[in-house]
């Protein structure tokens, strides 16, 4: 069976590696595993702005690990120098604080020169732009505010970054410019974290009158799972992420890796989806596998969870935690994901059964068992669970509401209200009319 | 001749047929300043007088005795006739002149509470009330006076006997205020939680134009027994509300609305420290008894609460949950519990476990099918009323 191959067939694919081989095989090692994360293989899935964001992150959020994060800044330093972007170059220098050698301090010198050159090529850009508008030829204006949209980007000016982009709109003549149009401003909103405007250029993107191509395609869907996921939308998240075809590839690496996908995807699924949506969407999904050949773990606790061995699940879990929580779009939301997956196990686990042995269970789960108790009983109190606790000999009892008793006691408590209410109502009105005689009698 | 023996003659003499009495009547009201002045000596005079015949004669002169300024002499004096004259008077002709009756019977109230006897006036009381109502449904402005005095003597019962009357027909809206209130404090004092919750939010949703402190009050209590009866308490007032009562209740019932959201957070130290700091307002208010009733009905909410999430229970488990301070005090209010009917469960002292068990009721004996067919006619009448309206 499947569950049998695929560790073994991996435990071989560790072997290998470990007998010492070039680049290429490392490269394909899984880099989101439940190891330490391995900063430079982590950052070669991305390129650009994205790169740089991540890496301050990983910095940031390790502060007990004092060699990744040398090692996340000294990356992040090399990475912006070879942009234009003086004021991440300034936060970076202040953050390595002198730790890696005079080699990593501040260079007054290029963040002078980079200056310079972005003023007279701010100039320039301007110059040009004037003389585009003067002569109104619709071409020209677009890619002078294109030129600007990505000057800005550039030197880290998200918000003029997006204006300018957006400004291209009114001179845009074929759908093609649209879209190009539309992936600018998505990449620069998700930069700056607004994902409403992801959600609604994706939706302007989807309805260009033209096909797209299937890259752009994988992309606008990638965009959208994000936009879903930051809000706290896992179903949808879920879906668009398994949406997204094999063609994306490397070619969104300036916002999202496909490993990424795989992560995001599983876990929002594993957290939101009803079992059968669960085999349908992500098990036998031919298009998502190959994303989550790229993270095993993540595949090994699906298969997991849907076979029932919540143990091995839950520890796939656990080990990965620590990588997620290093990732600037999961981070926030991987304790609700954890929480849910957990919730939905202890749920599919109690259904099938009449009475279960609490024992067993926390021995399921590697809980105790009074810690596996109070949780059942959180979730008994939540109606997500229909069973009552034995406490006394610590067994769970499925319990089945009787519908006829209470058919007749909701049908008691109607007429009761009903009755009330009809009283009081008529006694309401009586006043009512009352207090118009009273009225009417007055002014006579 | 003698104005006095005059007047008594004329009530002797024309007290016999209908015709006759409207004649007595009208003469009444024309001699009616006579009457006034010689209230003494017509007083004196009253033994020639029979109370079931002559009545509204005799209605006229205790009128005019009864007024005046009350005194403790006056009151013993006069409290006896009345109740005689109430028990005896005759209804069609008390009827002629409700105003005066129903000034006679406060005044006889007045009375009696000065003597500090409410006893004393709660028969007479209901008597005048059965004599005065045109119909069960007709609410006079007795109907407060005598639940007033049934709640100062401590007579609930005969209380709630009035109380099981439907009202429909009012003459003035605060007779009906002061009815509902204080019924709703002697449903209170029976412990029928859900009928005082009747009558308090017909106080609370009544329609007038300006606040008024009887539905201020009202809605304090109203509060507390939502929470005793309910566990809940949501301060949206239904759309019926006057727009004044919308607006404005909630601002004088401060205290009682955040004594609210503390019991939503089902933390029963959280409670009993808001209501220790507070204990003067309730106190003020005269509300401290319901308020520890509130405290006390926590402590069931949350075991009520287990009976639906365990088949089987330790005391020692019971107490740590609902924060009781010991297995005894635990199993002491479960057995309260079972007794009042509240939860159904078996108590194993040996092992110290509580056993919840489902409701028994089957709805299948002769007496529920009763139940539900009486209930049934009970709304059909009142649906059709409701088409005849």
């Amino acid at each position: 069976m499947e569950g049998e191959d695929e560790p073994s067939g991996r435990m071989i694919d560790d072997e290998i590696y470990t007998n010492g081989v070039g680049e290429e095989e490392k490269r394909t090692r899984p880099i989101i595993s439940g190891e330490q994360l391995d900063v430079e293989a982590y950052a070669g899935l991305y390129t650009g702005r994205t790169k740089i964001t991540r890496l301050l992150f990983i910095a940031d959020h390790c502060e007990n690990n004092q060699t990744m994060q040398l090692e996340a800044l000294r990356m992040a330093y090399d990475e912006i120098k070879k942009g234009e972007n003086t004021q991440r170059f300034r936060d970076v220098v202040q953050k390595i604080d002198g730790r890696l050698g005079p080699s990593y301090g501040m260079d007054a010198a290029w963040c002078d020169t980079v200056d310079r050159r972005a003023e007279q090529k701010k100039e320039k850009l301007e110059n040009e732009l004037n003389a585009y508008r003067t002569n109104l030829i619709k071409e020209s204006i677009r890619m002078g505010y294109n030129d600007f949209g990505d000057f800005y980007y550039a030197h880290g000016h998200l918000g003029d970054a997006f204006k300018s982009y957006v400004r291209t709109r009114d001179y845009c003549t074929t759908s093609k410019h649209i879209i190009h149009m539309c992936m600018n401003a998505i990449l620069v909103s998700i930069e700056m974290g607004q994902f409403t405007h992801v959600t609604s250029y994706v939706s302007k993107a989807e309805q260009s009158p033209d096909s797209l191509d299937p890259v752009t395609v994988a992309k606008l869907r990638c965009a959208a799972g994000l936009a879903h996921l930051e809000a706290k939308k896992y179903k949808l998240a879920a879906r668009k992420f398994l949406e997204t075809g094999p063609e994306l590839g490397n070619h969104y690496n300036e916002v999202i890796a496909p490993q990424d996908v795989a992560t995001y995807g599983g876990l929002c699924a594993l957290a939101s989806f009803d079992r059968s949506e669960l085999k349908h969407k992500v098990i036998d999904n031919l298009n998502f596998r190959n994303f989550l050949e790229l993270v095993p773990e993540v595949r090994e606790l699906i298969n997991d969870f849907y076979s029932s061995r919540y143990a091995s699940c839950l520890d796939y879990l656990g080990n990965l935690k620590a990588n997620l929580l290093l990732d600037i779009h999961l981070h926030d939301h991987v304790e609700t994901l954890y929480d849910q997956i957990r919730h939905k196990a202890l749920i599919q686990y109690t259904h099938p059964f009449v009475s279960v042995d609490l024992r067993m269970m926390a021995n399921a789960f590697k809980t105790s068992v009074s810690g596996l108790e109070k949780e059942l009983e959180a979730l008994i109190a939540d109606n997500q669970i229909q069973a009552r606790i034995d406490s006394h000999n610590k067994i769970l009892y499925a319990r089945h509401a009787d519908q006829r008793n209470a058919t007749f006691q909701r049908v008691l408590q109607t007429g009761t209200e009903f009755d009330r209410d009809v009283r009081s109502m008529l006694l309401r009105a009586n006043l009512i009319k009352h207090d118009f005689n009273l009225r009417a009698s007055r002014k006579q | 001749m003698d104005s006095v023996q005059a007047l008594i003659t004329q009530i002797q003499g024309l007290s016999s047929s209908a015709g006759d009495v409207s004649r007595l009547h009208s003469n009444l009201k024309q001699a009616e300043e006579t009457i006034f002045s010689e209230s003494a000596r017509l007083f004196s005079a009253l033994d020639q007088l029979d109370p079931s015949i002559h009545s509204l004669g005799y209605l006229y002169i205790l009128e005019a005795c009864s007024s005046g300024p009350l005194t403790k002499e006056r009151a013993a004096a006069l409290v006896l006739p009345i109740s005689r004259f109430i028990n005896a008077c005759a209804v069609e002709q008390i009827r002629l002149a409700p105003e005066k009756f129903i000034s006679v019977c406060k005044r006889f109230k007045d009375q009696v509470m000065l003597l500090e006897a409410p006893m004393r006036g709660v028969a007479p009381l209901l008597t005048a009330i059965r004599k005065l109502q045109t119909s069960s449904e007709h609410l006079t402005p007795l109907h407060p006076e005598f639940l007033l005095l049934c709640l100062l003597a401590k007579c609930y019962k005969t209380g709630l006997s009035v109380l099981h009357d439907d009202i429909s027909e009012v003459d003035q809206p605060r007779d009906l205020f002061l009815y509902c209130y204080y019924g709703g404090m002697i449903c209170i004092g029976q412990k029928r939680f859900s009928k005082a919750l009747e009558l308090l939010h017909n106080v609370v949703t009544a329609p007038m134009s300006t606040m008024n402190a009887i539905a201020v009050e009202a809605y304090k209590k109203y509060i507390l027994v939502s929470l005793i009866h309910h566990g809940q308490f949501s301060t949206s007032l239904p759309k019926y509300t006057s727009s004044v009562a919308q607006r404005n209740l909630k601002n004088f019932c401060q205290p009682y609305i955040e004594l609210a959201n503390s019991y939503g957070t089902g933390k029963i130290t959280e409670l009993q420290t808001y209501v220790q700091t507070n204990k003067e307002k309730f106190e003020s208010d005269n509300n401290l008894g319901l308020v520890e009733q509130v405290l006390a009905s926590m402590y069931k909410r949350n075991i009520q609460r287990l009976t639906q999430t365990y088949l089987t229970l330790s005391l020692e488990d019971i107490a740590n949950t609902v924060q009781l301070s010991s297995a005894k005090e635990a199993e002491m209010h479960v057995l309260q519990m079972i007794q009042d009917g509240e939860i159904y469960a078996t108590i194993n002292q040996k092992d110290g476990m509580v056993r919840f068990l489902e409701d028994p009721e089957q709805y299948k004996t002769c007496e529920m099918i009763e139940h539900i067919d009486s209930a049934i006619q009970r709304i059909m009448a009142l649906s059709n009323k409701l088409t005849g309206w």
